[in-house]
């Protein structure tokens, strides 16, 4: 990329507030040397750039560069480290003094976070033990440069001391994930994730996505609907030469013209037919739009909701995406077909009972008009209210439904602590907010239509006396007047309708803007652009300088392992340590947030999740069985599954037997939650789901630890079975159970102390022995225990 | 009266000595109730992230074992305290907010709503997008200005 190009995109990442991109450049030392200002500064504010040009220079070029973002003392406030060939400088805030130190031997550059802010802190260790010379911090989002800075100083440091330049950078590695970039590729594209930007304001024109596909019905209706509101405008017209032409004649004197009359009195039965026939087409078809809507809605909103990673479901609510993809898909279809609809045709009927007024009778339909500024006015004064209003009722109400969801599920542990009480209280707690709201609210809200009605019977009242003043100066007729106030009835019914828009919109507006929130979600854990083909694996995972964390914790930090194909990894250390972590990156439910997962060689970023998931056999310590059958159950990975591939998996996971015992065998009904099934049977029948897929990997994640030692026997054998020729990694506290295991992997903290079978770490008395030992006491003193 | 002593020693980590005369060097006090109650039950945790010893409360501490608590506490604990909501850059998330805080004035970005969460008394933590954890202790207690931004977002 040209210097400018970089500047401009650095300027736009500004402007637009977008996170930093990475920004990797393939440079060399030579390059270098000859322009000291090149790929390190480029993302750094003009305000540095004159600094840091003072202070580097053609033989002391800059390497790279972290700005910081507090101080040592935890404010807020821009700092700069800067690494150059022969030195590391730093300053702390815009104007504090800069500090040197030149590169040598014994410096070290260490790291470590805690709480979301990272320190870097400068250690000497040339005279014995390590004296710090200096700390910084910064917040994570400062981590990839942070992390860049002390790759680049540990290079350059071995350079210096050793005697050798440092050699050109010819391999390019993305320094979050590591991953290797091809020629030319500048930003890396497992790490160019999508920007998050927030959705704009008009969300509801992003709802036209939906209601395309029956725009043709919808425009139907829109029709059919100003048809029929067209003809309820006819009667009133009527009215007039009824009055005019045959009433008021007759009574002063002149004969009944049956013939005139019987003609408009058809006119009206003929306008009343012609809006019923009209109204009922419309009815139907915009019910029929209104509900494929809905489920359009609904659907593409849960699929989204499907593809979403575990990540975002650890931070919703479970009652919360209910309401929202229950209740709100609802009321949002019901705006689109109807509220939208009406107000259209309300907008158009009240301009063309505007322009029939105003034919009939200028001066009169010009006070009818009257309060239609101040209603305008109105709309605009509760518009804002309405909808923070109805954004809270709307939270408020998930909360409500957050209530049931938690405790619903939990009833065990709510009866077990005699809890039904409290429960009930929260529950009640939530609705009296949810009641609070609604009350707050409808103070608004009821104000507003009895006062339109209001305007509406003052409208009329003056209606009358100005029409009984021109018709006692001869400027109107008895027969415009009685018109005039046919239509005012519905002209005001228009407006009234039209200002319950005003309502049904901000609904529909906070609703769309909940769900456009889950729309908009991009998943952490996101499908690949270009999918790389992902062919027969072998199993073979490497996983390289692997780093992750939740939220701002770190919990893995720089492992390294390599499994080899066919092999049978059992993974030990203490509760905690990190291994069901470890597996969640395996199995890509997670993505690393540094290094990277590789399967025969291929970043499993760069794969379809759902192509790499299929190799993938996962079996947990609570497995989770669907409302269904048992074989349902079993087949739930491969749904095409015969009825012998069913039963020849839950053969080999010792589970036939159990399951004929059931009075209904593999038709059984196991309930939510898999109720009505022990443990271990449960366990059996997710060893034979994980079975049928036939996986090329296996996970078991202590699929043995909640069972007795004769079930443990049972299902240890259906693991054998599972097993063979598979690539498995097993986690078990248990460490008896790993005894097939080729290799034991121990972890402590999030990282990998010791590896070896278990017969090299008994002899190595580290870590594992240590397990292994408090076991075997546990187990010695257990069986005292029952001696005694 | 306290049954250890702590010192630091030049790599700037934390040591304690322990009644026993056990030695711990790379030593982190953590507050248990960081929020509900901070100055009461603190542990030292050792290097291996074993409790090496209990405080009950912070002021049972000579002065010099205090002293070097708080320091160590104040170098780990960075949770700004929100005293202002100067501006945000919309009300659907991800959003900007532009806040004066008890550390300075700076920008933090907020993925959802469900990353405030509600403390008694009407307090807020959020939670933004690196995981930095911003404070109000009481919401009712800000401006005006600030409050209405805020009622947008719970
Ligand atoms: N969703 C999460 N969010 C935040 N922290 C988490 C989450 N899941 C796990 N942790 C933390 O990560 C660390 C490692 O957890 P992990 O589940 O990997 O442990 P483990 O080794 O499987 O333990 P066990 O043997 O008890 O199952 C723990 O300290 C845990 O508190
Ligand atoms: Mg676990």
């Amino acid at each position: 990329m040209h210097p400018m190009g970089a500047a401009f995109v650095w300027w736009w990442s500004r402007i637009l507030g977008h996170p930093k991109r990475l920004n990797i450049k393939r440079f060399t030392t030579a390059h270098l040397m000859s322009s000291p200002l090149t790929s390190s500064t480029q993302h750094l504010p003009d305000s540095w750039q004159t600094e840091v040009a003072m202070r580097t220079s053609d033989g002391d070029a800059l390497l790279a560069t972290l700005e910081l973002d507090l101080d040592s003392t935890l404010r807020f406030s821009r700092g700069l480290i800067l690494l150059s060939e022969r030195s590391l400088q730093a300053r702390e805030g815009e104007d504090g003094a800069w500090q040197r130190w030149d590169l040598r031997a014994g410096l070290a550059l260490q790291h470590h976070d805690h709480a979301g802010i990272g320190t870097l802190e400068l250690m000497d260790s040339s005279s014995g033990a390590p004296v710090r010379l200096a700390t910084w911090r910064y917040t994570l989002e400062q981590n990839v440069a942070a992390l860049r800075l002390i790759e680049k100083f540990d290079k350059q440091l071995e350079g210096v001391v050793n005697g050798r330049p440092q050699e050109a950078e010819e391999v390019v590695a993305c320094p979050t994930c590591k991953a290797l970039l091809e020629p030319g590729q500048e930003e890396c594209p497992i790490c160019t994730r999508e920007l998050q930007t927030p959705p704009s304001t008009w969300t509801l024109f992003r709802l036209w996505r939906f209601a395309r596909p029956y725009r043709w019905q919808l425009l139907a209706g829109f029709l059919l609907t100003l048809a029929s509101t067209g003809a309820t405008l006819i009667p009133p017209y009527l009215t007039m030469p009824l009055m005019d032409e045959v009433l008021i004649p007759f009574q002063n004197g002149k004969p009944m013209n049956w013939s005139l009359a019987g003609m408009y009195m058809a006119g009206l039965l003929g306008a009343a037919a012609v809006a019923w026939v009209l109204g009922w087409i419309r009815t139907y078809i915009l019910a029929r739009v209104s509900e494929r809507i809905g489920r359009d809605l609904r659907t593409t909103t849960y699929r989204h909701l499907m593809g979403l990673s575990l990540e975002y479901f650890g931070g919703k609510r479970t009652g919360d995406l209910i309401a929202r993809i229950g209740n709100e898909t609802d009321r949002i279809n019901i705006f689109l077909s109807l509220d939208l609809l009406n107000f259209a045709t309300d907008v158009l009927m009240i301009t063309m009972t505007a322009v029939i007024l105003f034919s009939i009778n200028p001066w009169l339909a010009l006070v009818t008009l009257l309060p239609l500024p101040i209603i305008g006015w109105m709309i605009h004064f509760v518009r804002e209210k309405l909808r923070t209003g109805f954004e809270r009722i709307d939270r408020v109400w998930a909360e409500v439904t957050n209530v049931l969801a938690d405790t619903i599920p939990g009833i065990r542990v709510v009866k077990a602590f005699a809890q039904e009480k409290r429960e009930a209280d929260r529950f009640l707690e939530a609705n009296q907010r949810n009641l609070a709201m609604n009350d707050r609210l409808n103070k608004t809200w009821s104000v507003f239509t009895p006062t339109v009605t209001l305007l509406t019977e003052i409208g009329l009242l003056v209606v009358w006396v100005f029409g009984i003043w021109q018709i006692a100066q001869g400027d109107s007729t008895v027969g415009v007047l009685t018109a005039f106030l046919a239509y005012i009835g519905r002209f005001y019914t228009r407006l009234d309708s039209m200002s319950r828009i005003v309502s049904a919109t901000q609904r529909a507006a906070s609703s769309t803007k909940r769900i456009f929130d889950i729309l908009d979600h991009i998943s952490s854990v996101p499908e690949p652009a270009r999918p790389r083909p992902l062919p027969q694996v072998t199993g073979q995972i490497s996983l390289r300088d692997v780093g992750f964390r939740y939220g701002n914790r770190s919990v893995i930090r720089n492992l390294d392992l390599d499994i080899q194909p066919g092999e049978m990894i059992g993974l030990v250390g203490h509760s905690g340590s990190g291994k069901s972590t470890l597996v969640n990156l395996i199995c890509r439910f997670y993505d690393v947030t540094q290094g990277s997962v590789k399967i025969d060689g291929v970043d499993i970023r760069s794969v379809a999740i759902a192509d790499y998931r299929r190799n993938v056999g996962l079996v947990l310590q609570e497995p989770f069985l669907f409302f269904g059958t048992i074989a349902e159950n079993i087949a739930y990975g491969k749904p095409d599954a015969t009825r012998e591939e069913i039963v020849a998996a839950a053969r080999a996971a010792h589970a036939h037997e159990f399951i004929l015992r059931l009075p209904q065998g593999y038709d059984s009904l196991v309930g939510e939650r898999g109720q009505g099934l022990s443990g271990g049977e449960r366990q059996r029948i997710s060893i034979a789901r994980a079975l049928l897929i036939n996986p090329r990997i296996l996970i078991l994640d202590e699929a043995t630890s909640a069972v007795d030692t004769e079930t443990e026997k049972e299902i240890q054998k259906a693991l054998d079975n599972l097993v063979l020729g598979r690539t498995t990694i097993a986690i078990a506290h248990r460490l008896s159970t790993l005894r097939k295991a080729d290799r034991l992997v121990v972890m402590d903290r999030g990282e990998i102390v010791e590896i070896g079978n278990h017969d090299a770490l008994m002899a190595r008395e580290g870590h594992y022995y240590r397990l292994y030992q408090a076991q075997q006491r546990t187990h010695a003193e257990l069986a005292d225990g029952d001696a005694a | 009266m306290s049954t250890f002593s702590l010192t630091r020693n030049p790599a700037g980590r934390l040591v304690c000595t322990l009644a026993d005369g056990t030695v711990h060097a790379n030593t982190t006090p953590v507050r248990a109730f960081p929020l509900a109650a901070p100055d009461e039950g603190l542990a030292l945790m050792s290097q291996e992230g074993h409790e090496i010893a209990w405080i009950a409360r912070l002021s049972d501490l000579d002065a010099a074992n205090r002293a070097m608590i708080e320091e160590e506490l104040a170098g780990r604990e960075f949770m700004p305290e929100i005293q202002r909501i100067t501006d945000v850059s919309s009300f659907a998330t991800p959003s900007t907010w532009s806040v004066q805080t008890s550390r300075g004035p700076t920008a933090l970005v907020l993925k959802g709503e469900e990353d405030i969460r509600r403390l008694p008394d009407n307090g807020l933590l959020i939670a933004d997008r690196h995981g930095v954890l911003y404070l109000i202790p009481d919401r009712k207690a800000m401006d005006r200005h600030s409050r209405k931004i805020l009622e947008r977002f719970l």
